[in-house]
């Protein structure tokens, strides 16, 4: 069955329907990752964005029972050079094209995928629409444009969890799946849900924290309430701006319990803490990114999948800049100058990609042993 | 961290000559390390002895030695020298091994040297099995069980634990040298026996068989600040069992999920880390079983390998580059990306295409040879292609090897109505073993096992190949059905057709295939192509999946939408490269092509190189300006030219592939320069060849044609054996032999007939004794310029790829030379040359008689640049692209004062069953140079470069066919002078007992124990001279011939070659050999 990708700057691809049948828009970007699909189609932070895969041969190996990061895809399309009919893993439980199918997301495949990418690099990330049912590229275009962009919308709302919920699920083992904690947990943490990835609590849990989400809107006073030794701020969706109330909520953390931010939280932090953010012009999503430490020089690869990004000027009376990309000199972490407060730009829980920056959950332990030794002082 | 300023002047080591398992990589990483050491202003000092890689060439180092890369030499270099360090990553295991013996031996210390990029515990560590596995255990990454064997005793006991079927790996060989797979006790016995005498430390690792794992290999870097970064992974379609050198491999990995993916990064930095690599490159290979995913860590290599330079290829980041400028201190976030410019090396490299390599075999060289695919390497060269998709890549790569495939043909139907037939149970029989035990043909037989309806999970249960890429293949075959089914579309067109036709290119069918296929020919589906404007896009290799601008136009071919070849408005010409490595084709061709685009470079021409060998320095994106990585087929190159337009292609640099297609591009209007394709065609075709040498008034031997065997019996009788026979059109010498009977004849006729039933067989007088000179010339079409002449050391009658060869010539008069040149001069002009010109000659009763013409870069052009140091191919191009002789300043022949002497190498270490003995069909592997001021020491050094161990003292046997014996009196007496006891078979020791000469008579091994082959074996021989004549005094000597190989007795099986031999003895018994760096014999340059 055919299918169309048609972008709102006019720039239209043919090719072939896959995954659900039918239409969707969304902000089109693109993963460099050339491993880790599964993961990234159940990444919540890809909502409301139509993901194009930069490797061609997508869908090897297949759909598991194991390798998700929430309970269900949240992107809205997804978009492949050639979709795997035939997956080969011994985990493999079905193929990508009936997981799609499943979780009704639209796909598009038998495009020139590199083409798109180059469109996107040069000309920047914009809407754009896939879609199986209308064939008519013009009137594609026009719905593109009628779409909704992704700047200042809160997209946080779609994909928070509605009710708090504790967490146990540690580490994944080859041939054994996923771990409880080996050991009673030390630290008790509440994690905020911007569309937090699974992988995340299962380091918190692996680092020996007994972890409880709670949903994005949760007001700071009932977080403090619960007496948590550190507060998380998980990544998410789309733009921070307008996420007004989770920065307020963390202003009124911040200084009183450690904080540790990946990603949309490391950029609420940054709000939070008087700092600006803006649209970069095609983000950083994949495994590769090579992100250089600020105290001793050495770099880690890193996982990344944003679309803004924190402005260092803006900053700098109140935090160090801890990590910087190499690629573009982007900010990628930020450490309070003063308060228990840390943030990331990429993901340091990996899932996918690589595991360089796993350090950062004993960085976030370390600092709420230490807050728990001052307050003991005191 | 900056670059180190304590050290200055750093010594490079490279690999030596071309053998099975080391190849052009090491040219291609070597000369990256050069180039990129002297741009940071060390002064670098080179070891190699292969004349024909480009880090030789005198430019690339300060000082270069071309001498036997051994311990000996290696010291004594240092030793003059004094380098600050030793950089031994980038040479392959010969390399490492050599600066490990120096280490050991304390020299390094003594003169106060360090060993950059890995040190000396790291090296050993990685490369000393029990080492390597206490490191595994203790950072807790599996290793299959395993124990270690010395002798019989412990083989034993280990066996017991480890079970069938067993891998026998012996320690510190290269290419699993003396390795394979036991599936008994007996098999066991006599792998284990034969791999602790193949180890130079007297040790085999005997392993758990993981045969049928998924393998897969991860590049790794790591610098001096300990960031460690993954270039490319590496999955094997030939599951464990098949050595990686001979797998089909693609890259990146495609079957694992990142958990997995992520599981292997994680232990491989583990794993560099523990054995401590400090910078640069390493290459770890895994074994994952495909049922549960355990992962074993099969080994390391802590240095670049074969592997990196495939990586280097696949991703476009240059892995020995970056290797050598770690070593000197830079970390990775200091080096620049050159293919993005804004970005830095500390990154991991992303593909949005699949890479495949498919290994090249040369089994028809050696049919004694077994062609299993074991652990031990046994291809010569490789292809690698570049796609969109798996389908895609690996059908440009099959097309690639140049073995006559098109793609899928079928090993057992005739055509798509034979598909229908049932298979013979013979033929079940035939195709299931080629898919159970691995084997060169496997891939196409893979195909038939999916026409002949075989399912996957059949097929999987025979060669363990993963079903991904087996559906992969489905896809292709299903394809191909359906191609043959909607074949009346071809005459009907339309959209319908074009669709199909666009679908069938994007799956990587080549015209040619699309052709069989049809029923039509490949102009057709061309014209078809052309007519529904479908052509290839061209993409660019950026390292990063086209996140950011890539500036460097390293290109392939694919069908989609958007082209980014942006050729540019500049005079520009195509060099067409040579292709995969092989016997008779190797790296002096790639060397050629190389030279082609420096000096066309240089004269400001935009250079444009085609070629798909990814071990080659032509294949670097920074060679030429730019770089199409593509198959080198008539379809292919036709699109890449349409794209370009050139204003000139070259097909005299790359051996017989582009020269092949020479005739069909100009037809297709492609502008070719150089000598002419007419030209080209006049020298090598038999009858216009005779017509030329007539009109020149110059002689060949007396020679005739024949297409059947009773034509062939009549030409032999009327110009009397012996003869020559040999196809037309062949190249190193295929299925050439010498006849010396009619029986013969008839037998050799019904083999090479059926062998290329296409074309004649040609039948040469042979010139019995004769002496053989090769000439390179130049000629710009009106004056001609002798390059080199050569005089071959074995006489007429071996491949003069496989002869030892000296320049200048060490024994013609002035009146023969002077005459070789004239008939040069003579042919090059007849033939309106440009370019090079290579002609061999035959001298027999001081008549010179033609024996081939060449119009085109030959074999010899790098030994002798290198000997004369005057640049042959850097010359030519410029003669093509339309300078003359007189404009370049290129002028008469200065015969060098000293002296070099090129070795050929060979693989029969790795043929266990092939004999030695050489002959008309080429055999060599690679070649070493000896360079020094008299014969007999360049010679001597040419042996040890080519690892050929000349005794100075103990005992010599000798058995020499009757003819040979007057001729081999005087080595003998010079040998016994020498202090050389003498051994010889009864009628050898006989004839020279009659001449004086002390001799003890020893047994052949029909007559009895204890017999010549016993005394090799208990070291009692220390070197042996060996002619024989006729099938059964060769079958006699075979043992004696495998066991000196075996043993590594230097042994020589031509009169010529003895004498030189003991030339070189004596000469080292007087003086022992010194080192000279180029620079030195040539200061001029």
């Amino acid at each position: 069955m055919k299918a169309i990708l048609a972008l709102a700057d006019g720039r239209v691809f043919h090719g072939r329907a896959f995954g659900a049948s039918g239409e969707v828009t969304g902000e089109v970007v693109f993963n460099t990752s050339m491993t880790g699909y599964q993961e990234i189609l159940t990444d919540p932070s890809y909502r409301g964005e139509i993901v194009a895969m930069t490797y061609p041969q997508i869908g090897n190996y297949g759909i598991n029972l194991e390798d998700v990061e929430s309970s269900r895809p949240f992107l809205a399309g997804f978009i492949v050079k050639e979709a795997c009919e035939f997956p080969s893993n011994w985990r493999s439980r079905m193929s990508l094209d009936a997981y799609l199918k499943e979780n009704g997301v639209v796909g598009i495949q038998g495009i020139d995928t590199r083409a798109l990418v180059r469109h996107i690099r040069d000309k920047g990330a914009q809407t754009g629409i896939i879609s199986s049912v209308d064939l008519d590229p013009a009137r594609l275009v026009e719905k593109a444009r009628q779409a909704p962009s992704i700047v200042g919308r809160d997209l946080v709302r779609e994909v928070t969890c509605d009710q708090p919920y504790h967490w146990s699920e540690g580490p994944w083992r080859l041939g054994e799946g996923y771990l409880s904690a080996e050991q009673a947990p030390r630290y008790k943490v509440v994690a905020y849900d911007f569309g937090i990835k699974r992988n995340i609590l299962r380091k918190l849990v692996a680092s020996g924290c007994d972890v409880t989400v709670v949903p994005a809107d949760t007001p700071a006073e009932k977080v403090l309430a619960m007496n948590p030794d550190g507060v998380f701020l998980s990544n998410g969706p789309g733009d921070p701006e307008p996420i007004v109330y989770a920065q307020e909520n963390i202003r009124k953390i911040l200084g009183k319990k450690p904080v540790f931010g990946i990603c949309l939280g490391h950029q609420l932090l940054s709000l939070a803490l008087g700092g600006k953010t803006y649209k970069l012009k095609f983000g950083h999503r994949g495994g590769n990114q090579p992100v250089q430490r600020g105290d001793d020089g050495r770099v880690e690869i890193t996982a990344q999948n944003h679309g803004f990004a924190v402005d260092a000027a803006s900053l700098q009376d109140d935090a160090i800049q801890t990590h910087t990309n190499l690629n573009d000199n982007t900010v990628e972490g930020l450490e309070h100058k003063l308060l228990p407060a840390f943030s990331v730009q990429y993901h340091p829980e990996a899932s996918p990609g690589p595991h360089d920056a796993a350090y950062l959950f004993e960085k976030f332990t370390r600092m709420m042993d230490r807050a728990k030794a001052e307050e003991g002082k005191n | 961290m900056p670059k180190r300023t304590d050290i200055k002047k750093i010594l490079i080591i490279g690999a030596g000559p071309i053998v099975i398992g080391q190849a052009c990589e090491f040219d291609y990483s070597g000369t990256q390390a050069c180039k990129a050491l002297k741009e940071e202003g060390y002064e670098v000092v080179l070891l190699n002895s292969n004349p024909a890689t480009i880090m030789t060439d005198p430019n690339f180092a300060d000082r270069t030695y071309v001498e036997p890369v051994n311990p000996e030499t290696l010291a004594r270099i240092i030793e003059k020298e004094r380098p600050d360090a030793v950089l031994p990553t980038l040479g392959g295991q010969t390399a490492l091994n050599t600066a490990v013996a120096v280490a050991k031996k304390g020299v390094l210390d003594q003169f106060g040297v360090e060993l950059i990029g890995a040190k000396l515990p790291a090296i050993e560590k990685a490369e000393d099995r029990t080492l390597f596995k206490q490191a595994m255990e203790k950072i807790g990454i599996e290793v299959p069980r395993s124990g270690l064997a010395h002798n019989y005793q412990e083989a034993m006991e280990i066996i017991e634990h480890v079970g069938f079927p067993a891998i026998i790996r012996p320690s510190f060989t290269l290419g699993g040298t003396g390795g394979g797979i036991a599936y008994n006790r007996e098999e066991y016995e006599e792998m284990v026996m034969a791999g602790i005498d193949a180890s130079p430390t007297d040790e085999v690792l005997v392993e758990e068989s993981v045969i049928g794992w998924k393998e897969y290999e991860l590049e790794v870097m790591r610098d001096l600040a300990d960031n460690v970064v993954i270039i490319c992974s590496i999955e094997n379609l030939d599951p464990m069992g098949v050595h990686t050198g001979d797998s089909i491999t693609v890259a990146p990995a495609q079957t694992l999920t990142d958990k997995e993916y992520q599981l292997l990064r994680d232990a491989s930095i583990r794993i560099i880390r523990e054995i401590g690599v400090e910078t640069g490159g390493s290459n770890i290979q895994f074994g994952i079983n495909p049922a549960n995913g355990r992962m074993v860590v099969i080994e390391m290599n802590p240095r670049v390998s074969r592997s990196s330079a495939l990586a280097s290829k696949a991703t476009g980041f240059p892995i020995a580059k970056i290797a050598a400028k770690l070593a000197v201190g830079y970390t990775l976030d200091e080096i620049p990306n050159d293919i993005t410019r804004e970005t830095f090396a500390s990154f991991e490299p992303t593909i949005d295409y699949v890479v495949t390599k498919v290994p090249r075999f040369t089994f028809e060289k050696f049919p004694e040879a077994n062609a299993t695919l074991t652990t031990q390497m046994k291809s010569v060269g490789e292809v690698m292609a570049i796609g969109r998709t798996f389908k895609e890549s690996l059908q440009k790569a099959m097309r690639s090897l140049e073995i006559g495939s098109a793609g899928f043909e079928s090993r057992l139907f005739a055509g798509p109505e034979d598909e229908r037939r049932g298979l013979s149970d013979d033929e079940w029989t035939l195709l299931r073993g080629k898919l159970q035990v691995p084997n060169w043909e496997r891939l196409w037989y893979l195909g038939d096992a999916l026409r002949a309806g075989m399912s996957i999970e059949e097929i999987h249960a025979l060669c363990y190949i993963d079903p991904w890429f087996l559906n992969n293949i489905r896809q292709i075959i299903d394809m191909e059905r359906d191609l043959r089914d909607k074949a009346p579309l071809v005459s009907r067109g339309g959209d319908a057709f074009r669709e199909l036709l666009l679908q069938a290119k994007q799956y990587g069918f080549s015209d040619k295939r699309l052709a069989v296929l049809w029923g039509i020919t490949e102009a057709d589906v061309r014209q078809f192509r052309i007519k529904l404007a479908i052509h290839p896009v061209y993409k660019r290799v950026d390292t990063c999946a086209a996140e950011f601008e890539a500036y460097t136009p390293y290109l392939y071919s694919t069908y989609e939408q958007e082209c980014e070849a942006a050729p540019s408005e500049r005079r520009k010409i195509m060099i067409l490269g040579g292709g995969p490595n092989r016997i008779g084709q190797g790296i002096e061709f790639d060397y050629c092509c190389v030279h082609g685009v420096f000096a066309l470079g240089q004269d400001g021409f935009e250079t444009i190189m085609v070629n798909c060998n990814p071990e080659t320095v032509s294949t670097d994106y920074d060679t030429s300006d730019r770089l199409y990585f593509e198959p080198l087929t008539l379809e292919d190159v036709l699109e890449i030219v349409a794209v370009e337009k050139p204003e000139g292609v070259i097909v005299q640099f790359g051996g017989q592939t582009p020269l092949k297609l020479a005739v069909a591009l100009e037809q297709a209007g492609v502008p070719i320069i150089g000598t002419s394709p007419d030209a080209i065609d006049r020298a090598e075709d038999r009858e216009r060849f005779q017509a030329l040498l007539h009109k020149l008034d110059l002689k060949q031997p007396e020679n005739g044609t024949a297409r059947s065997t009773e034509e062939a019996e009549k030409v032999a009788e009327r110009i009397g054996y012996p003869v020559v026979v040999r196809p037309s059109y062949v190249l190193g010498g295929r299925a050439m032999e010498i006849v010396y009977t009619i029986e013969q004849l008839r037998r050799y006729m019904t083999r090479a007939v059926q062998a290329s039933p296409e074309h004649p067989i040609l039948i040469d007088k042979f010139l019995d004794e004769a002496i053989e000179v090769d000439v390179d010339a130049l000629c710009d079409g009106n004056e001609v310029v002798i390059g080199g002449i050569m005089e071959h050391i074995e006489e007429a009658g071996i491949h003069s790829g496989d002869s030892a060869c000296a320049l200048p010539p060490y024994s013609l008069d002035e009146p023969l030379i002077e005459e070789i040149k004239r008939q040069t001069v003579a042919l090059a002009l007849e033939l309106k040359v440009v370019g090079l010109m290579n002609i061999q000659f035959a001298i027999k009763d001081d008549v010179v008689y033609l024996l081939e013409v060449n119009p085109r870069a030959s074999r010899t052009v790098p030994f002798v640049s290198k000997a004369t140091g005057r640049p042959l191919a850097q010359i030519a191009a410029r003669l093509m692209a339309g300078k003359t002789l007189q404009d370049l300043g290129v002028f008469g022949y200065e015969v060098p004062a000293h002296v070099s002497v090129k070795e050929a190498v060979f693989p029969f270490v790795k043929f266990p069953g092939v004999d030695t003995l050489l002959g008309p069909e080429m055999k060599s592997t690679g070649e070493v140079m000896g360079i020094d001021m008299d014969f007999a020491h360049a010679f001597a050094k040419a042996q040890l470069g080519a690892n050929v161990r000349l005794p100075l003292k103990g005992t010599v046997f000798i058995s020499v066919k009757d003819r040979d014996k007057k001729h081999i009196l005087e080595p003998a007496r010079k040998i016994a002078a020498a202090g050389f006891k003498i051994v010889a078979t009864s009628g050898t020791a006989s004839f020279l007992k009659e001449k004086g000469v002390a001799v003890d008579v020893i047994n052949k091994v029909k007559d009895g124990r204890p017999h010549i082959v016993d005394a090799i074996k208990s070291h009692q021989i220390d070197l042996v001279f060996n002619t024989t004549f006729g099938p059964e005094s060769v079958a006699d000597s075979f043992s004696i011939r495998r066991t000196t190989l075996m043993y590594n007795v230097a042994y020589f099986t031509t009169v010529a070659g003895m004498r030189a031999a003991v030339d070189g003895i004596v000469a080292m018994q007087r003086e022992s050999l010194d080192v000279k760096p180029l620079q030195e014999y040539y200061p001029a340059l």
